[in-house]
């Protein structure tokens, strides 16, 4: 039977020890087809991709119900590799490529074409030598597929993150066979220009009949590139549907399932900033790798909500990390006048400054501990506070820990919850309350809605608006969400080649943002430059 | 409910603990000595756990398992020797009763011990901090060679007494040295309860006991304390540690020094409840003993408490305690015992490092 769907996925559920996590969902996808795959973080679409792909986790907890047609014929794949000969392929989110092999060798690893020699036709294949000429063509087919013009004998190593993605897919599509491809968030990590041109080689992946799979947390992703969504909550299908007859309003409305006031907007013109200088930084220079500052000069007013925006690796996220003193700096800082002594440790946290860091797990949390210690942990350290003599404070900590669940609407069993366990929203407001405990004068946030859901990004967005109307704190804001920075800053400052290109009202218009941001050359310094001559 | 709490326990523990009691009713069926099983069993929990607990504070700062506990046993043995030799050749304490005497002998031996091996400690925390991401692999060599270079130092270490000195004129110390007439069994004996049960005497060393988990308690305290719960944090995650100003190499010294130092107390401790000091190669794999028993109790590479100690050493030493002579019982070959001892223990270490050894630390 012929069927104009590659993949059908009829009434699939799934239950993790007793806790369903998915309710009777469908999912199908036409040949050729972009296909997104929407819903809140936790809404269930990891679960389907896993059971799509045949993962362990799923058939170790008791599989699941429902069934899979592909091409119109009834399915089982039980492991990875299954799905791999049913021409299933995964682009992951995190980039599964060998540092130390060139493009060539990761595009065709597992899968390396092989030619016969002496030896070989003695003792075997297993004696074959690599048969590089043809691997070498195949990947360079693959890789002009996706539009990306790198020597295919360059190693991995050292690439940029751009890159990196764009091989990924290019070894997905080399693979024979294929006809159904899953990109999971693959624009998470690229820069606005890469997106787009990862969104271009995505429509000719599908010109070539190969339907693909979208998964995105950016509606206007969506919009641009795909022919249908789905769209998942809590576990349930809402709905199907072509994607010309909805809007980007609709999709965030049935995703979240609750009236979102509106688009994110421009912020209006507010009061009037504090006299006083909160933060002077002078010729700031910080080794952070991949993210170097270089002679920086900024005035940051008191109780003003200060953006500090650009494209990945331009160097804004060292401004934070520098501060803090989580990589080498010089220069000058000071901080409510008093200048920050940066050979001592913590120096920043002990003159009132607190930091939100956009490495949330790696940085921002103790994973295995529970959100009462994550959220008191730094105000024990550096105020002393939740301690009766030297020992835990239990009533107090359980107090304030308690208190700031509810303030913050953060979704957890209870305070002694294990934070590894929470959703990236709700992790991402743990470390919010975490800096909020200090009692700052100065809050550092890096990165504050990265891998969250739509929802989860408006509440932080509010919380940290609410926090700087109420309490007068001033507000640093590092990030790469233009939008979410002009909807919540006073000021804007675009970093770009490791200094400050331009600092904007939010209210410019949309062409003087995009000059500060790209006026400057692209991918300059690193190998980037060598390589990537035709992004200049 | 039942469920989350059987999560809590975790299957391996539920196993070992019905296996122990399967024992325990073999025992009684085959007619075996069981009652004087069970006060083996409980004297050598409270004379293993503190050196077990001396695994906790390694574990927490992140240094994962201290294989190099063994330093801390050399510095307690010389805390046990330098008490001895102070009695025996000074006349310190000896003005005191027999019964006075013992008591002041162990506390001279503790504190003498707790300063060897503070000084030990700090530095193997320095050594440690250079080798961070191998610490296992160095800790177990250090605790070997520790070991070697203390089977030179007894010979040629100035100690003069009679009862630590090899008999007849040979230079150097004993491989055993007898605490009967110093301070041994001075916790054992320590209120002591004697409970007839099935025409046998049940024997709890309660003085033992009450050292034991009063330094449990010590420990429990430390790590709700703020140094300790800073020592967690930098161990489990040491980006977010520098992030809260914390020095992470400061709080890894801290909890290697902690570690040895119990080391040195429970070597102390566990001398006494033998009745000998035993030097020489006696505690070289006593480290992997210690390491077998916190993983049993359900630690992991990179979390520990002291319920994982209490636990933990409880059903090693129980298995040992229980299965060894039973089993002897039953298929009667010798030296089956040794053969079971290096099983079972290697064998738990294996399985929790297989479980938990790919994670990378922070």
């Amino acid at each position: 039977m012929e069927s104009d769907y590659v993949l059908q996925m009829d009434g699939v559920s799934k239950e993790y020890s007793g806790n369903r996590v998915l309710k009777n969902v469908s999912l199908s996808v036409k040949r050729g087809e972009i296909h997104a795959l929407m819903g809140e973080n936790g809404a269930g679409k990891s679960t389907l991709m896993n059971i799509l792909f045949g993962m362990p986790v799923i058939h170790n907890t008791g599989g699941f119900e429902g069934s899979i047609l592909l091409d119109g014929c009834p399915a089982t794949i039980s492991n990875p590799q299954e799905a791999m000969q049913a021409g299933i392929g995964m682009v992951h989110q995190e980039f599964m490529l060998i540092p130390g092999f060139t493009v060539t060798e990761n595009i065709k690893v597992g899968r390396e074409l092989t030619k016969p020699t002496f030896f070989s036709r003695i003792f075997g294949k297993s004696l074959e030598t690599l048969d590089f000429g043809t691997m070498k063509q195949d990947a360079r087919r693959a890789l002009d597929t996706v539009g990306l013009g790198i020597e295919e004998h360059v190693r991995i190593a050292g690439l940029p993150v751009g890159y990196m993605q764009f091989i990924e897919i290019a070894r997905e599509i080399d693979k024979t066979g294929i006809r159904l491809l899953v990109f999971d968030e693959p624009t998470a990590v690229l820069t606005e220009s890469e997106a787009a041109r990862l969104l271009a080689a995505m429509r000719d992946i599908a010109a070539q009949g190969i339907a693909i799979i979208f998964i995105t947390h950016r509606l206007d992703e969506v919009m641009t590139v795909s022919d249908s969504v789905t769209i998942l909550r809590d576990g349930e299908l809402v709905t199907r549907m072509p994607t010309a007859d909805t809007n980007v309003h609709q999709i965030a409305e049935l995703m979240v399932g609750r009236k979102i006031g509106g688009q994110l907007t421009a912020a209006e013109e507010r009061r009037q900033t504090r006299e006083g200088i909160a933060l002077k930084l002078r010729d700031l220079c910080v080794d952070m790798p991949g993210e170097a500052l270089e002679g920086v000069d900024l005035d940051i007013r008191e109780g003003e909500i200060f953006g500090v925006g650009g494209l990945a690796g331009q160097g804004k996220l060292g401004i934070p990390n520098g501060i803090m003193g989580l990589y080498p700096a010089t220069g000058s800082v000071e901080l409510f006048g008093e200048a920050l002594d940066f050979d001592k440790l913590g120096d920043a946290l002990q003159k009132g400054v607190a930091f939100v860091s956009e490495d949330r797990r790696g940085v921002g949390l103790l994973l295995e501990d529970s959100v009462r210690l994550n959220i008191i942990f730094t105000a024990m350290q550096i105020n002393n506070q939740f301690l009766k003599g030297n020992m835990l404070d239990t009533r107090e900590a359980n107090h304030h820990a308690q208190e700031m669940v509810k303030n913050l609407d953060i979704r957890c069993t209870s305070i002694h919850q294990v934070v590894g366990d929470l959703s990236g929203g709700n992790q991402q407001k743990v470390c919010v309350a975490r800096a909020l405990a200090t009692n700052p004068r100065l809050l550092f946030v890096s990165e504050p809605t990265r891998g969250i859901d739509i929802g989860a990004k408006r509440l932080v967005l509010d919380l940290l608006r609410r926090i700087n109307e109420e309490q007068g704190m001033t507000i640093v804001m590092v990030s790469s969400e233009l939008v979410e920075l002009r909807s919540i800053c006073d000021r804007i400052a675009i970093v770009s080649d490791g200094q400050v290109s331009a600092i904007m009202s939010p209210t410019d218009s949309d062409v003087n943002f995009g000059l500060a941001m790209s006026g400057i050359r692209v991918g300059a310094g690193g190998p980037a430059e060598e390589l990537g001559g035709e992004q200049a | 409910m039942s469920d989350g709490l059987i999560k809590r326990i975790g299957w391996p523990r539920i196993i070992i603990s019905a296996v122990l009691v399967m024992l325990i009713l073999t025992a009684m069926l085959t007619g075996m000595d069981w009652v004087s099983l069970i006060n083996d069993m409980v004297r050598r929990w409270g004379q293993y756990g503190i050196l077990v607990l001396a695994m906790v504070p390694g574990i927490q700062c992140g240094i994962g398992l201290n294989f190099g506990v063994s330093l801390g046993i050399v510095g307690g043995l010389l805390g046990g020797l330098i008490s001895m030799e102070l009695t025996g050749q000074y006349g310190l304490w000896m003005s005191m009763t027999p019964a006075g005497r013992a008591w002041m002998m162990l506390l001279t031996a503790l504190v003498a011990g707790i300063a060897i091996s503070t000084l030990i400690g700090i530095g193997y925390g320095f050594l440690l901090n250079n080798v961070k991401g191998s610490e296992m692999t160095v800790s177990t060599y250090v605790g070997f060679s520790a070991i070697a270079f203390m089977n030179i130092m007894w010979l040629i270490l100035p100690f003069k007494n009679g009862e630590i000195m090899l008999p007849l004129g040979g230079s150097g110390l004993r491989q055993t040295i007898t605490l009967e007439f110093s301070f041994g069994s001075v916790l054992n004996n320590f209120l002591m309860l004697k409970i007839p049960l099935a025409g046998k005497v049940l024997t709890i060393p309660t003085g033992l006991l009450l050292f034991f988990f009063l330094v449990c308690f010590i420990v429990w305290l430390f790590f709700r304390s703020k140094p300790g719960m800073t020592m967690t944090a930098a161990g489990s995650n040491g980006a977010f540690a520098r992030a809260n100003g914390i020095n992470v190499n400061k709080t890894r010294i801290l909890g290697t020094t902690i570690s040895t130092i119990l080391g040195g107390v429970g070597i102390i401790t566990y001398a006494q409840s033998y009745g000998f000091l035993q030097l020489y190669n006696a505690p070289m794999m006593m480290g992997f003993t210690c390491v077998a028993s916190v993983l049993i109790g359900g630690a992991t590479i990179r979390r520990a408490g002291v319920s994982n100690v209490v636990a933990g050493t409880l059903m090693f030493q129980g298995l040992l305690a229980l299965g060894l002579p039973v089993a002897n019982n039953i298929i009667p070959v010798s030296s089956l015992s040794e053969v079971s001892r290096l099983i079972i223990s290697n064998g738990i270490i294996l399985y929790a490092l297989s479980k938990s050894g790919g994670r990378s630390r922070g």
